[in-house]
């Protein structure tokens, strides 16, 4: 196995090479398929005019049950670059490049952040920094995937796609890392303020309940407690258990902000709130952005959407 | 814990536990009798036929009003009755049989509706917001339900004599000059009405296994046309008490948990039950003599 794997590797590069030698006299652009909505988005705003975005999960799609289609595997064998998120958020992947055929470099853009260990009580919530070191090997289906969620991440994720294309296209290269360099600082601004906008909520009001466990991230690093009825994937159906469990701890702890994601059936929060006396806000963007003219286009718009809902339920 | 605790409290404790219960003695009504009827005709396949064949008008709901209940669910509802009325149509005027016929359309249909959605380009699973949990029931869809049992009763009130005889001799009733076919097309609705309104409140699981386990399970212990209807709509009230108590106490999915109740009695019915079960086969009864 480690051989082959090697040799395919040093193949890999030399195609690498070969494109990358070939592509300042090529005059298309560099085309690169991202995974889901937030990568494209942020490959967007890092390679400006000289990229070429291929989505395969498109705004409101849920990448969880995704399934791909030819058109897909079109798209990766002629690529030049494909970037996915990784932690075992995209199940798919794997036999999508194999059927394709695609050659080129895969780029993890999750790579180098910490991830959070997957949750496998669902009913229970994350409480802020503290998240439960459960050790449970290291295989990335153990991994919460929805790293993106922290701006911190993000900003790993925009170093990890900036090199990538400088490495794809050595020509733009130092347009790549000018833009990321201030998308970064746009990054960063605004993990400020969100961390000024909620630090006026106590802390013990900074309870949200969602429909799917997609927020741990955002919990941990903006001091946010989210519990979600259904696990951490939207496959999975509740018990009445866990479901009265929610609703003794929303009645207990008083909590009364309920949100639905973009992605998911609304009824199940719908009648939580019914039943706690809590209202349902607004819908917040998890795994994927919404279209050009919803609330959360860009990655920067999905945080300022949610924060500011969840600031409207909390502090209001 | 205490006999209270383990049966009453949690209905008492919670709304949601409530209307859940509610949810499923409507289903029960309703779905009983059909179920019942379902098997005699040897449908009993059709409800997972028809949970596929709503596929399309689903998609086309979602194309035209984006992710709204109420167009996903016109749309399924139009989709799933245009499938059963079709091969309803197609096995009595050909010699094609029910079955067969029913495959045929909502083979069709599930493809057209996947179709559909794909070339829409987005992946949102609709089924999966299309379909609900029996723990998310809230005021509308019980309304809808509630109404749907009661139609159901009052229409086979009024047609269950021509339907029953359509069943067991279509010759005789077609002889006598019975109105054959618009009767099987109104039973074919009233199907159609019940699970799909079922797929929506409660999740394809639930309505599909509480309209045929009960029914099958009623067979083992009636004789006659309404025994049976009582028999399963008994047995699929009381599968929906105890799968939502042990969903409840043990921490199970809900619709699984009452669907596997309904599947447990039936496995009962077939080993202990008093008509034709396995026990009166192999264990005959003394016989009485003269």
């Amino acid at each position: 196995m480690q051989p082959i794997s090697r040799r395919l590797l040093l193949t890999a590069s030399i195609a690498l090479g070969l494109t990358q030698g070939r592509r300042p006299y090529a005059a298309g652009k560099l085309r690169v398929v991202a995974t889901f909505t937030v990568l494209a988005d942020m490959v967007r705003v890092v390679g400006g005019e000289h990229v070429e975005i291929t989505t395969l999960v498109g705004p409101d799609g849920d990448a969880h049950v995704y399934e791909p289609t030819p058109a897909d595997a079109r798209a990766l064998a002629k690529a030049d670059l494909v970037i996915t998120n990784g932690l075992g958020f995209e199940g798919w992947i794997d036999r999508l490049v194999k059927a394709s055929g695609y050659k080129g470099p895969r780029v993890v853009a999750s790579d180098g952040i910490t991830p959070l260990e997957a949750e496998e009580e669902p009913a229970h919530g994350t409480q802020g920094a503290a998240a439960r070191p459960h050790a449970h090997g290291h295989d990335d289906d153990e991994h919460d995937p929805h790293a993106w969620q922290d701006l911190a991440n993000g900003r790993v994720y925009v170093a990890n796609i900036a090199r990538a294309l400088v490495g794809a296209d050595a020509a733009n290269a130092d347009e790549y890392r000018f833009r990321a360099k201030a998308y970064d600082r746009e990054l960063t601004a605004l993990d400020r303020d969100i961390r000024r906008l909620l630090a006026a909520a106590p802390a013990d009001r900074r309870k949200v309940i969602t429909s799917h466990d997609a927020f741990r991230y955002f919990g941990r690093a903006y001091g946010v407690e989210f519990h979600a009825p259904v696990g951490l994937s939207t496959e999975s159906e509740p018990s009445a258990g866990e479901l009265a469990t929610l609703l003794r701890q929303m009645k207990q702890e008083g909590i009364r902000a309920l949100f639905v994601e973009n992605i998911s059936n609304p009824k199940l929060i719908e009648q939580l709130a019914r039943e706690a006396g809590a209202v349902v806000g607004g819908t917040l963007y998890s795994d994927s952005l919404s279209g050009p003219d919803g609330p959360a286009p860009t990655y920067l718009d999905m945080f300022r959407h949610n924060v500011g809902e969840i600031a409207k339920a909390v502090i209001g | 814990m205490t006999v209270y605790a383990l049966l009453a409290e949690p209905f008492i404790e919670f709304g949601f536990m409530r209307r859940a219960l509610v949810a499923c003695l409507a289903i029960s009504l309703g779905s009983g009798p059909v179920g019942m009827l379902l098997v005699l005709r040897r449908m009993s396949l059709v409800g997972d036929a028809l949970s596929h064949a709503v596929l399309p008008g689903a998609a086309i709901g979602f194309v035209v009003a984006g992710l709204s209940l109420l167009a996903m669910s016109l749309g399924g509802f139009i989709a799933g009755l245009t499938v059963a009325v079709l091969s309803g149509i197609v096995a009595r005027v050909t010699p094609q049989r029910e079955d067969a016929s029913f495959a045929a359309f909502y083979l069709i249909s599930l493809a057209l509706g996947v179709l559909i959605v794909s070339t829409r380009g987005s992946n949102v699973d609709l089924m999966h917001v299309l379909f609900g949990t029996i723990l998310a029931v809230d005021d509308a869809a019980l309304v809808l339900v509630a109404s749907i049992a009661t139609c159901t009763l009052f229409v086979l009130a009024g047609i269950g004599r021509g339907l029953v005889v359509e069943c067991l001799d279509p010759g005789f009733l077609r002889a006598v000059g019975g109105p054959g076919t618009a009767i099987h097309i109104a039973f074919v609705v009233l199907v159609v009405l019940n699970l799909v309104a079922g797929f929506q409140a409660l999740g394809t699981l639930m309505a599909v296994g509480l309209m045929m386990l009960p029914a099958a399970a009623a067979r083992f212990w009636a004789r006659d046309v309404i025994g049976l209807a009582a028999t399963s709509s008994a047995i699929a009230f009381g599968s929906g008490f105890a799968g939502l108590l042990l969903s409840f106490h043990l921490d199970l999915p809900s619709g699984p948990a009452i669907v596997l109740v309904a599947g447990g009695v039936y496995i009962a019915s077939v080993a202990l039950g008093s008509q034709g079960s396995l026990r009166t086969r192999w264990l005959p009864p003394p016989h009485l003599e003269a």
